[in-house]
């Protein structure tokens, strides 16, 4: 087992990287397949860089170290009323603002406004080299130089420890409703997906929840004025057919169990898969084949399945059906698995920002 | 280099009327929006397929001759100014709607479609691209891309970053990759991310695949007069601060009100110093809270005439104005020079204020039209090149007001791209190590410099390798060199 670096100060992480042939990163240590070493790796755990350092509401931005949680962020912007509308998952289990962007991970409210990687505005990263690299900026509208705060976004810190971070951020609704509709099958809640994904509506979440009996859930969740609510719900309900309508403590702790993933049962691999719509069913009719369980959200771009199968098995699977897959849960090793795209423009960044090969690589 | 051996090779591949190389036919593409910059390519070439494009760069990279890309050469940066000995690759042609699937809501396109074509097309599903810059029904989406550009619903929908979910590009050596794919999530580093707003340094986009939104049930567009422009900053900082998230904040000054109303008549208020802009929109019951709260907002906020557009028509005559704006300053001047500083919200005030004083000390008018709402600044400064010295008196103000937005925290660029137009302040924005890595990266992309040479880096990072050290006074050694002049 080798050493655990605990920096607190940009230099400590610069020193370590400098000083170490291989590195993991770890921030809060939630995705345990991303962050756990294999071999002789040395843990860079950054939990120790935390802190917000600069938030003016009335910029919709802030800028926090990289280590900081989560959870300490959403507690100071909903003390202004705002919000991080990627609605990044696992903040109750103590995910990192650097561990989540290096992940790429959103929840289910990144439906409305973007993901993790629409609302990454600057970065400070220390690259495999040890320099001190910055990108982007602090304000809400930049397009000076490479985008590097996007391309940190899922880089799994393959091209550098992220240290800082600046987010925009937006209102948060005053108010939330759910619309819960039941469909018999897979492909009836897909065509019900579908009537609310090309709707001229604003929808803050929209998931598929597939049952163990075939049936599967479509879950609508609208945020704004309460006294819009009813009548948007209305239309919904219209749209689908009919549906139970859920408020406050009826719905909060649904979507809660959704971004920290509190449905995988304990001991099971947890993959993200992104996809579109259209491909649902056939995924679904896939894992048929293994032990697995999947959930469908940002409207149906993205596919968390559990499974109790090797993750080389899965890999297998999402290869077949040229699917990519990210490993969240689950051993180390095998991370980024089935399809895969633009590797020949991603080699050619590797090389720039970490040349010898201390950082990970996935 | 073998400009030569290159375009024996080009003519092979291109029929002459599209392979264009006198004097009158080159003409046209010898500068971009950007009109004080000017240079003549050796040749222009009109692929009309994917397969010709990635033919002409391979020919590029294998003759080691430099290329742009052009669309429809609306850039106010100078991203398609070309260079000389080296090409030009016109994309206008290459503009299929490759696919367009409303259930999926995405649509898969060539560069050279025209932005607002995207939402023509997906406008009977009742879908539309979001991105809006006030160019959109002439700018191409590949320039959309390599720019990375905005428009006027940017704090609430993003740039157009924010709604491209994948690219097919040829590297400027010829190898062609897939980033991205229809996903609006993906699994690795943001490769897409990265390649948007690369100003044309990592090569040409051969398909763009773009996210389509639902377009918003309705508007609620208002229009408030002020008798300061100050006091319509205060009002966006107000808005904000209310909760609100509207689609549009945009503010116009004096100036740029009486150009608008010179050229297209909007009838904004008269006498007004300033006018906001604020459009709600979304669900009919969602925008009948908010207006509510808008209004109390607007009220409180020291408006002296406030008008809410009534129908479409109402709606389109008052965006009518502001999205003129910049053609219109026409009217006022022979020439003018357009920045698009970002500074915070909250600097608004202070910024505008610095602006005006600038202005004055160098006897110059700015007119100012802006995204208030992000805090993107247009100062228009206005000159006539006929005048001697006006243009680089012209240029001096500019400079200075691009100092003070990064002084205050802001960037040189929300939206139009750093280009020739400003790269020597990059190197402001950003430390010796960050120019550095970016600088390898372009050469890690392309180690001849063969694609968009010239743009963005600062005029003394040259070869690759590590750059030498960065200077950034006096005329634009290209320019000293003879190689381009302006008018």
């Amino acid at each position: 087992m080798g050493t655990t670096y605990h920096p607190s100060t940009f230099e400590d992480v610069q020193a370590a990287v400098r000083e170490c042939a291989r590195l993991v990163l770890r921030g809060g240590g939630t995705k345990p397949a991303l962050c756990t070493p294999s071999g002789d790796a040395e843990i860079l755990d950054l939990s120790g860089l935390c802190g917000v350092v600069e938030y003016d509401p009335g910029e919709y931005t802030f800028t926090a170290l990289a280590g900081t949680r989560v959870a300490t962020v959403q507690t100071l912007l909903a003390a202004h009323g705002q919000y991080l509308p990627f609605d990044p998952p696992m903040a109750a289990q103590g995910a990192t603002l650097g561990g989540t962007v290096a992940a790429g991970l959103s929840g289910p409210g990144r439906y409305h406004y973007g993901g993790v990687r629409d609302f990454i505005l600057g970065v400070r990263f220390v690259d495999g080299n040890g320099q001190v690299v910055r990108g982007g900026g602090k304000v809400v509208k930049n397009s000076a130089g490479f985008d590097l705060p996007k391309l940190m976004a899922g880089s799994l810190g393959q091209f550098g420890a992220l240290v800082e971070l600046t987010f925009k951020v937006f209102p948060q609704a005053a108010a939330f409703t759910t619309v819960q509709q039941r469909c018999p099958t897979v492909e009836a809640a897909v065509e019900a997906l579908y009537r609310v994904y090309t709707a001229r509506l604003d929808i803050d979440s929209l998931d598929l929840v597939p049952g163990a009996d075939g049936s599967a859930n479509v879950w609508v969740r609208l945020g704004g004025l309460p006294a819009a609510l009813p009548a948007r719900a209305g239309h919904i309900r219209a749209l689908l057919g009919g549906g139970d309508v859920l408020d406050g403590a009826d719905e909060s702790p649904m979507w809660n169990d959704a971004r920290e993933f509190g449905w995988v049962s304990p001991g099971w691999s947890l993959v993200k898969v992104p996809i579109t719509p259209r491909r649902i069913t056939e995924l679904e009719a896939a894992l048929a084949s293994i032990q697995a369980m999947g959930r469908y959200s940002g409207g149906g771009n993205v596919a968390w399945i559990a499974t109790s199968a090797p993750v080389q098995a899965f890999d297998r699977l999402l290869s077949s059906l040229e699917l990519p897959g990210l490993v969240i849960l689950g051993p180390p090793g095998l991370a980024r698995i089935g399809a895969r795209t633009g590797q020949a423009f991603e080699r050619r960044v590797k090389a720039v920002f970490d040349p010898a090969g201390r950082l990970p690589s996935f | 280099m073998n400009v030569d051996a290159l375009t024996d090779a080009l003519t092979g591949l291109y029929p002459a009327e599209r392979l264009l190389r006198q004097p009158g036919e080159l003409a046209p593409y010898e500068s971009d929006a950007l009109t004080a910059f000017r240079v003549r390519p050796v040749a222009v070439v009109i692929p009309e397929t994917q397969s010709e494009v990635i033919a002409t760069v391979r020919l590029c990279h294998q003759h080691e001759v430099p290329f742009v890309a052009r669309g429809s050469g609306t850039s106010l940066s100078g991203g398609s100014l070309p260079v000389k000995d080296g090409i030009v690759i016109a994309l206008n042609r290459l503009n299929r709607i490759v696919k367009l699937d409303p259930r999926e809501r995405i649509a898969v396109v060539e560069p050279g479609v025209i932005n607002l074509d995207i939402s023509k097309a997906a406008a009977p599903y009742d879908l539309h691209y979001a991105p809006d810059p006030s160019s959109q029904q002439i700018c191409t989406i590949g320039g959309n891309v390599a720019f990375n550009s905005g428009g006027a619903h940017c704090l609430k929908y993003g740039m157009t970053s924010n709604h491209i979910l994948g690219i097919k590009a040829v590297l400027p050596d010829g190898e062609v990759v897939q980033l991205g794919g229809e996903s609006t999530e993906g699994v690795g580093p943001d490769l897409v991310g990265l390649f948007v707003g690369s100003e044309g340094l990592f090569g040409i986009a051969l398909e763009v695949t773009v996210r389509l939104l639902p377009r918003p049930q309705q508007y609620h567009t208002l229009l408030a007069a002020y008798q300061t422009l100050e006091a319509a900053g205060e009002a966006v900082t107000h808005v904000v601060a209310s909760g609100l998230l509207p689609g549009a904040l945009e503010i116009m000054d004096r100036l740029a009100i009486q150009a608008a109303e010179a050229a297209v008549h909007p009838n904004y208020p008269n006498g007004a110093e300033a006018v906001l802009i604020v459009e709600l929109e979304g669900e009919p019951e969602q925008v009948a809270e908010e207006t509510k709260r808008l209004e109390q907002v607007i009220a409180a906020s020291g408006a002296y005439d406030v008008r809410v557009a009534q129908d479409a028509a109402d709606r389109q005559r008052i965006w009518k104005g502001r999205k003129s704006a910049f053609s219109a300053v026409g009217r006022l001047s022979p020439d003018y020079i357009v920045q698009d500083g970002v500074v915070p919200r909250s600097r608004l005030g202070e910024a505008l204020a610095e602006i005006r004083r600038l202005g004055e000390h160098y006897g110059i008018r700015v007119a100012n039209v802006f995204h208030a709402g992000d805090g993107n600044l247009h100062p228009l400064i206005l000159y006539d090149g006929r005048e001697a010295g006006a243009l680089e008196r012209a240029e001096k103000l500019a400079g200075e007001i691009l100092q003070l937005c990064i002084r205050f925290g802001g960037s040189i660029t929300g939206e139009h791209g750093v280009a020739m137009e400003k790269r020597d302040y990059l190197p402001h924005m950003y430390s010796q190590i960050d120019m550095d890595v970016m600088w390898q990266l372009r050469c890690s992309m392309d180690p001849g410099q063969i694609a968009n040479r010239g743009k963005m880096f600062p005029s003394s990072m040259h070869s690759c390798g590590m750059p030498p050290a960065l200077h950034f006074t006096g005329p634009h050694p290209l320019e000293r060199a003879g190689v381009i002049s302006r008018e």
